[in-house]
């Protein structure tokens, strides 16, 4: 149970997961932002409007899957670290990274799931660190689609270690 | 010799509150001084390395030393306001002065109106070897980390889910520190669950309903014996099990300073929600005491974007009542409190709501209960 352990359940993920089609269509973001809390600049972040105005700003994040176009501004713009983008058609995952070194584009890294648990080997095809993201970079990785909901972090170096 | 200073506005408190105080007050014409007892302004803000959350007008998703430093550049940039740091407020007296040490000199200030944003100290936690070295606050932590690049140790156990407990987590994990589990006694992760699913990701463990019961060690922290707690708390024996680590770190709550806000004959309240005894106020923060305003945490533990946010509400009363009267005032201190409303207005400050309406009124006073304090 997330409020327990800090790991969102699968009905969790769902409610913020589109449908397989929409998923199958390109990239797409997903928030996994599960309580409300005094927060809102993934809306400011949006420039196709795909997040919804919050009408109270303790309002969780809306997502338009149908304006959604998996840009990836959002997610250097979450406090909380909670925003990636998946695409199947590429099976390529970016996600918000804040530790250092930063991987460099062909690294081989490991994927960590939800838990933390090494799961896959993962290759970095991209690094984005522009200033306008104030020193949280946003790394894409390919990895093997049936991972691609499942990792949402990596470790650079031996797993076991 | 002991001087005497005149000032409009006195400002005890260089953090986030106490900065906005000085800065709104100041725009509106009033001399101010800010009495701020570490070497430079920001209080906690400039240990804070992560983004902020709240709206994205108030400064959402920057980063709190970013948020330091603008202000205090903006600080600087005012002729109005002079800036004394280093420098502890040591007492309010009968004759409505305080006194200031300050350059290893005993000054007094005179001033028309007193902004008290004093903030909070850390809570402390009864448990075997407590003082152990090797025994933090998170505070400590964060001030070596952060400010001094000095690691408090290589394998940490947090105590706290709090948000301060979740977020010194993620930045002993971006130091290169090993965090080997966050302990919460409550059966419920505390702080965001943002700031849980982060750490949580990197590996790090949350044992919820379990508690520190000794450290480990004898002459420094080797490790701790956690145990799991029934529904009230209470230790179930044979549940302990050990964790190695050379360091605890300990983020089980604040508490606001308000020894000057005592010795003023503010009426006080003790209400848990807000961290412990807090002044009694109005809307504009103004204490029972006329002349004294409170704003931040040492008003009631809060995030610092309400503290901003009740700082320049303190701020524009405390100018306006000084004499500084501007046509927008009103509106300003309206728009000002609406934002302060919103940002309060969810179900993680459920309990900071029942807290304030605990306050507002004079049910709760104990006045001589702290009378012997003065």
């Amino acid at each position: 149970m997330l409020r327990k352990t800090g790991i969102p359940t699968s009905d969790d993920l769902q409610s913020v997961t589109p449908d397989k089609e929409r998923l199958l269509e390109g990239p797409v973001a997903i928030i996994e932002c599960f309580n409300e809390i005094p927060c809102d600049p993934c809306f400011y972040s949006c420039p196709f409007k795909a997040i919804k105005k919050f009408s109270d700003i303790n309002d969780k994040p809306e997502l338009d899957y149908s304006k959604c176009t998996g840009c990836g501004n959002c997610i250097a713009s979450c406090p909380g670290l909670a925003i990636f983008v998946v695409d199947y058609t590429k099976n390529r995952l970016s996600l918000p990274y804040e530790f250092l070194p930063l991987p460099s584009v062909g690294d081989k890294v490991w994927g960590l799931n939800r838990a933390g648990k090494s799961i896959c080997q993962v290759e970095v095809i991209k690094v984005r660190d522009p200033d306008k993201n104030d020193k949280t970079a946003v790394i894409s990785i390919k990895l093997p689609k049936k991972y691609l909901m499942e990792v949402r972090h990596i470790k650079v170096g031996d797993p076991n270690e | 010799m002991i001087l005497l200073i005149n000032t409009d506005l006195l400002v005890i408190g260089g953090g986030p509150a106490g900065m906005t105080a000085a800065l709104k007050a100041a725009k509106k014409g009033a001399e101010v001084i800010i009495v701020e007892r570490y070497h430079e302004l920001g209080g906690q803000l400039i240990k804070q390395t992560h983004r902020f959350f709240g709206s994205k007008n108030e400064q959402a998703g920057t980063r709190g030393i970013d948020i330091a430093q603008g202000l205090t550049k903006e600080i600087q940039n005012m002729s109005e306001i002079k800036v004394l740091t280093e420098a502890t407020a040591q007492g309010y007296y009968e004759d409505k002065i305080v006194t200031v040490s300050y350059q290893n000199k005993f000054r007094k200030i005179r001033a028309k109106r007193i902004i008290i944003a004093t903030g909070a100290s850390e809570k402390m936690m009864l448990f075997l070897n407590n003082d152990l070295p090797g025994v933090y606050g998170a505070g400590a932590i964060q001030t070596l980390m952060n400010l001094y690049g000095i690691l408090p140790g290589k394998k940490v156990i947090m105590v706290g889910s709090g948000n301060i407990g979740l977020i010194v987590s993620y930045q002993l994990l971006q130091a290169g520190v090993e965090v080997k589990a966050v302990i919460e006694a409550d059966s419920e992760i505390g702080g965001y669950l943002v700031h849980a699913s982060k750490i949580r990701r990197i590996g790090v463990p949350i044992y919820t309903g379990y508690s520190v019961k000794s450290a480990i060690g004898e002459s420094f922290v080797k490790g701790a014996e956690i145990i799991k707690l029934d529904r009230n708390w209470q230790m179930i024996a044979g549940t302990e099990r050990f964790i190695k680590a050379d360091t605890i770190c300990l983020a089980v709550g604040l508490r606001p300073l308000v020894s000057l806000l005592i010795q003023a004959d503010c009426a006080m309240a003790y209400v848990p929600e807000l961290g412990g005894d807090v002044p009694i106020r109005d809307e504009n923060l103004k204490t029972t005491n006329d002349q004294i305003f409170v704003a931040g945490d040492a008003a009631g533990i809060e995030e610092a974007t309400a503290a901003m946010l009740e700082g320049e509400i303190a701020g524009l009363k405390a100018a306006t009542e000084i004499g500084y009267l501007s046509k927008d005032a009103i509106t300003e201190s309206r728009r000002l409190k609406k934002e302060l409303r919103k940002l309060r207005n969810g179900p993680i400050s459920r309990n900071i709501r029942k807290g304030l309406s605990k306050v507002r009124g004079d049910d709760n006073v104990k006045k001589n209960r702290y009378s012997h304090l003065r």
